[in-house]
């Protein structure tokens, strides 16, 4: 029998390959090719009045030189609003290179090729750009107070106003038996993968084709930006991700303005040219994600319950709004969590600042809304004197109430109806795994070693797998090998094995005989792209479609061969036979030669799969109308909205109360993201997310000064977490099944990063006593924190006696 | 991030770096590069000539004598790292090592190259500094001994003429009947220290404390060594109080905010090392001062 491959902890078959060095990253290609380098602002906000190439131009090896006056067409206008919506109502983009204002330090001014990038930066450095100075806004406060403006047709700095609303908020609250109001910020971070952005451009001159890699997360959308800017037709360009060394959310955002610049630039010269981004241009002028102040009001009865909730947000977008309002509307629609919400009013300001741009960071708005819904549980447990697990547990949606409509519309469009879970069953898992009953003996344990000790938990729900579609399509050649392909790219996550394990068991192959092809516009021309946790819902159901159709077309022509019902045969190690009769079968790959009328010997599958041709029917066109020659399908999945996967994290945390180092000792998630299709990728995904939780909680941030310098632009000083930084994390599985696809499944990429800022934040109250406002926090600022006699202590520290 | 056009020098002897170093000013020698590739990367630094000694005999040993330990300008970290008869010697310094950056960071950048580096975020300046240690400088006019004390000037500043190769750094011994400890608190594992303590406690016959001496990293524009003694002098080893000594350290320290720490923190640090390594410090000058 078939090994059942689908959930089964198969082993990540790109590994080998990437690991030992044998990948295929942007800058391994296109050896040889012209190298092209960017002067980028140093300034946030400036008039450029003037650009001088002329030291540049005797530098040996220098080719070209491209400022905004070399741009034509769609290249010299704004770069596009790739999602435009009607609340965003001052949408504004920069150019591919900066025409008269730069709005942040980084922004690309000019463009520079030569042969190689040593020789490029000498040239970059000797170009001469003068600047006006104009005033800049860093942060949401000031971009909020409005003394100057990003954009000086934009007098408020806010680009978007957006609004959704399920009830009456203010009768609500004024109904209330208990209100709460509070006031918290978070910071920013950034994806920052560990392979930048890279393009490399080859230009076809005798057929007039382009033909671009890019490090992108979505090559197909790259390859109409292209066509459209540069003027091409369609079917004149093709762009490929080749591997992908990280992109969680940087590299969905196109077109970058390189992957426009990049294959002008090769047209222009007849050249082939590569730009592959640096470290430093990496933290200037890319994007980031997740500043945010949050003003909340919320209402609830004697036990807990919410009754009303009223958020305020302010969302830094940084200096343009390219991806629209996205990461505002997620953190809207998302905060709610796996609650019940009987009246809620959100409000999103998103508004501009003299720093780079916003886009979806994996999570994009979750761990914001999830910070903003779980300290409002934990400030109404304090408040009421409760357990902060049980206050949860009372405003948990239960099973019995899905399909739940929270009367919200998500990102895509669609309404926000969770299709399934079981949040109380989470909850109870966590209690469990984390052991959250025993805390006050951790706690004194912890104690007795001179640490102070808190556990904090946050919970989620997560749309993930939102359409339109991705497609997938199967073949299986004569020689028995299954070649897969979907246009979904893929940035690491380990889609050449899960995309394999679908189709291993939908079609009864050895995994090893499947080839999975993601990404190449060659091989598929429809497709949206890696990101919103989408990949192996999307096109892990749209391959197992396309097998589908391929093992029902296997199965009749098998059916003819050996003159058998078609119920009667099963298809099992790439074997097509006849249930319960030995000897009665047919291989796959004979089945797929018979599948071709034309049949000429070239090789030994042909040869033998004459023995199973039959006379054929003179009266008939060898191929049957409506049918095609050869064993494949091609077949897509576009779901009616997003499914919602789950989960519930907790932190332990000691603290050092001499020196208030934070350690996180131990961290628990219960993680359900319905039907898996391999809990060891799953488990991996989780502790990348984890892992990126702990640092953006209390590692990473932007240190941005108020001239809009960024002072940490290098991993020296931009703290993401070593190893040594993240904690052992135990993993606990749910699965509820989704109702919404064929195979059940719920996206898992973003997870694992979603509450990490809430719980441990949650954690370090709990430690301390102190109310924890401000997320990420460093040692250095509990101190202070520690030591302002006015900081707001908890209602449990007074209690308990918590040190000071 | 790649660097600006230089001459690569690649000599087989010292006096042939010298030549190189003479003839043009604007030159800098390499040896780990851990410190210098990357502000080359960064165009941060620009020399017009990199020398690079890595081929010059005669540089990479450590020698151990009961005065002290001697540490040729191309000892790797990881090699003094694990150098027991240097640590016999002068504890200081595997204890120091082993908290220089990450592996592969102390199996390229070299201990004096570090130091001539002159970063107060060192590890290995300080403990020059600590342990009364010096350069021996070479040049064409010939070779001096640099003491610590004249050698640090300011951040990535040392008071030797661009023409100098240091050729080795000389650590002494640790004194009778005394013990040290060397700590670091740094936001990651492996990165520069927010505050990081190096100490020496001397005891007398009588196992009373007779001298504390510290030096801190990050702490300060060049490294500093601060005479704690006052605080529990005369003190028995057992019931010394240790934090009188670190708060004792707070009121003498000046450290800088930066993105990372306030200038508070650090002084609290610095208070908490101090009392946490000289406890650990008094223990060890206790058992090297068995009755």
């Amino acid at each position: 029998m078939t090994t059942k491959l689908f959930g089964e902890p198969v082993r990540r078959r790109e590994d080998a390959r990437l690991i030992t060095g044998r990948g295929r990253y942007l800058d391994d290609l296109g050896a040889g090719a012209l190298a092209a380098a960017f002067v980028r602002s140093p300034h946030a906000h400036a008039r450029v009045l003037d650009v001088d190439v002329e030291a540049a131009l005797d530098v040996e090896g220098l080719v070209a030189i491209y400022t905004y006056e070399d741009l034509s067409g769609p290249m010299a206008e704004p770069l596009p609003v790739l999602i435009p919506h009607p609340q965003l109502h001052a949408p504004r983009t920069g150019y591919p290179l900066a025409n008269g204002v730069v709005n942040h330090v980084g922004e690309p001014v000019v463009m520079v090729v030569a042969t190689d990038r040593y020789v490029a930066e000498d040239a970059a450095e000797r170009i001469v750009v003068t600047y006006e100075e104009l005033p800049v806004v860093v942060g949401v406060d000031a971009a909020r107070e409005a003394r100057a403006w990003v954009h000086e047709d934009v007098p408020d700095n806010v680009a978007a106003r957006h609004h959704q609303e399920t009830g009456d908020v203010e009768p609500a609250l004024a109904a209330a038996p208990h209100t709460l109001s509070f006031t918290q910020y978070i910071e920013r971070s950034a994806c920052t993968p560990l392979e930048g952005k890279g393009v490399l451009a080859r230009w076809d001159a005798d057929d007039g084709s382009l033909r671009v890699h890019s490090s992108t997360q979505a090559s197909t959308s790259v390859r109409a930006a292209i066509a459209a800017k540069l003027e091409l037709s369609l079917d004149r360009v093709e762009v490929i991700a080749p591997d992908v060394g990280g992109g969680f959310g940087v590299k969905i955002v196109h077109p970058w303005p390189e992957e426009l610049l990049v294959p002008m630039a090769a047209i222009r010269l007849g050249r082939e040219v590569k730009w592959a981004e640096d470290r430093r241009e990496h933290f200037v002028s890319s994007a980031h994600e997740r500043q945010q102040r949050q003003e909340i009001t919320v209402g609830y009865d004697d036990d807990g319950r919410v009754t009303a909730l009223d958020v305020h947000v302010w969302h830094d977008n940084g200096a343009y709004t390219p991806y629209g309002i996205i990461v505002p509307i997620v953190t809207a629609t998302q905060l709610v969590g796996p609650y019940v919400i009987p009246v809620y009013r959100v409000v999103v300001e998103s508004v501009y600042t003299n720093t780079v741009i916003v886009t979806p960071y994996r999570g994009a708005g979750r761990p914001q809304g999830c910070y903003a819904m779980e300290r409002t549980m934990d400030r109404i447990a304090d408040a009421l004197g409760l357990d902060r697990a049980d206050v949860r547990r009372r405003n948990l949606i239960t099973p019995d109430q899905f399909p739940y409509d929270h009367h919200l519309t998500f990102q895509d469009g669609r309404p926000v109806i969770y299709d399934s879970g079981d949040y109380p069953g989470l909850l109870d898992k966590l209690v469990a795994l984390v052991g959250w009953d025993e805390a006050e003996a951790l706690r004194a344990d912890a104690r007795a070693r001179g640490k102070l000790l808190g556990v904090g938990m946050a919970l989620y729900v997560e749309g993930t797998g939102p359409g339109p579609y991705e497609g997938g399509h199967v073949q299986v050649l004569g020689s028995g090998k299954v070649l897969v392909s979907t246009g979904l790219t893929s940035q690491g996550q380990g889609h050449e094995t899960v995309f394999a394990q679908i189709v291993a068991s939908e079609l009864g192959v050895p995994i090893d005989d499947v080839e999975v092809h993601t990404g190449d516009t060659r091989r598929f021309g429809y497709a949206v792209g890696t990101f919103a946790s989408r990949a192996a819902v999307m096109s892990g159901n749209a391959v197992a479609l396309a097998a589908r159709g391929v093992r029902e077309k296997a199965i009749r022509i098998a059916a003819e061969v050996l003159e058998a019902n078609p119920e009667d045969l099963e298809i099992d190690e790439g074997l097509v036979k006849v249930k319960g009769t030995p000897g009665a079968s047919v291989p796959l790959r004979t089945v797929a030669v018979l599948s071709n009328p034309l049949r000429y010997a070239f090789d030994e599958a042909a040869r033998q799969a004459t023995q199973f041709a039959g006379p054929g029917d003179d009266s008939k066109p060898p191929v049957a109308p409506g049918d095609a020659p050869g064993l494949e399908h091609r077949d897509y999945y576009s779901p009616i909205r997003s499914t919602f996967a789950s989960g519930a994290h907790a932190a332990v945390v000691e603290i050092d109360p001499r020196t208030w180092e934070i350690d996180v000792v131990r961290y628990a998630v219960v993680h359900d993201c319905g039907n898996v299709v391999n809990p060891m990728i799953v488990e991996g995904q989780v502790h990348g997310g984890v892992a990126q939780g702990v640092g953006g909680a209390l590692y990473e941030r932007m240190a941005y000064d108020a001239d809009g310098q960024l002072q940490n632009a290098s991993f020296m000083d931009f703290l993401m977490p070593y190893a040594s930084e993240v904690p052992d994390v135990v993993i606990d599985h749910q699965e509820t099944p989704s109702p919404l696809n064929p195979l059940g499944i719920k996206g898992a990429g973003e997870a694992g990063v979603i509450p990490g800022t809430a719980a441990i934040a949650s954690a370090i109250e709990d430690a301390t006593g102190r109310r924890i406002a401000s997320m990420p926090i460093s040692p250095t600022e509990l101190y202070d924190l520690m030591r302002d006699e006015t900081a707001e202590r908890t209602a449990a520290s007074q209690e308990t006696g918590v040190p000071a | 991030m790649k660097p600006a056009p230089f001459r690569y020098a690649d000599p087989r002897s010292l006096e042939e770096a010298l030549d190189v170093l003479a003839a043009d000013p604007g030159a800098k020698v390499l040896a780990g590069g851990q410190s210098l590739l990357p502000l080359l990367a960064m165009r941060l630094a620009a020399p017009a000539t990199l020398v690079d000694v890595n081929r010059v005999p005669g540089l990479d040993a450590v020698e151990v004598t009961g005065d002290g330990v001697r540490v040729g300008a191309l000892v790797r970290h990881a090699q003094l790292l694990r150098h027991d008869a240097a640590a016999r010697v002068q504890p200081l310094l595997a204890r120091a090592t082993a908290n220089v950056a990450h592996p592969a960071i102390r199996n390229r950048g070299t201990t004096v190259g570090s130091i001539a580096h002159a970063d107060p975020s060192g590890e290995m300046t300080s403990v020059l500094a600590l342990t009364g240690g010096s350069v021996t400088v070479t040049t064409a006019a010939g070779r001096e001994t640099v003491g610590w004390q004249d050698l640090f000037v300011g951040p990535l500043e040392t008071s030797l003429s661009g023409g100098a190769v240091v050729v080795d750094a000389f650590f002494p011994a640790l004194p009778e009947r005394s013990g040290t400890a060397f700590a670091e608190i740094a936001r990651r594992k492996g990165d520069y220290a927010v505050c990081g303590a190096g100490v020496v406690v001397t005891l007398d016959a009588d196992r009373r404390v007779s001298a504390v001496r510290a030096s801190y990293i990050s702490v300060g524009l060049v490294p500093e060594v601060h005479d704690l003694t006052e605080a529990v002098a005369g003190k028995p080893v057992d019931s010394a109080d240790w934090a009188a000594a670190g708060a004792l350290a707070r009121t003498l320290v000046d450290p800088d905010s930066d993105i990372h720490a306030s200038a508070d923190y650090r002084r609290l640090l610095v208070g908490v090392l101090t009392e946490r390594t000289l406890a650990d410090a008094a223990r060890e000058a206790a058992e090297r001062t068995a009755a």
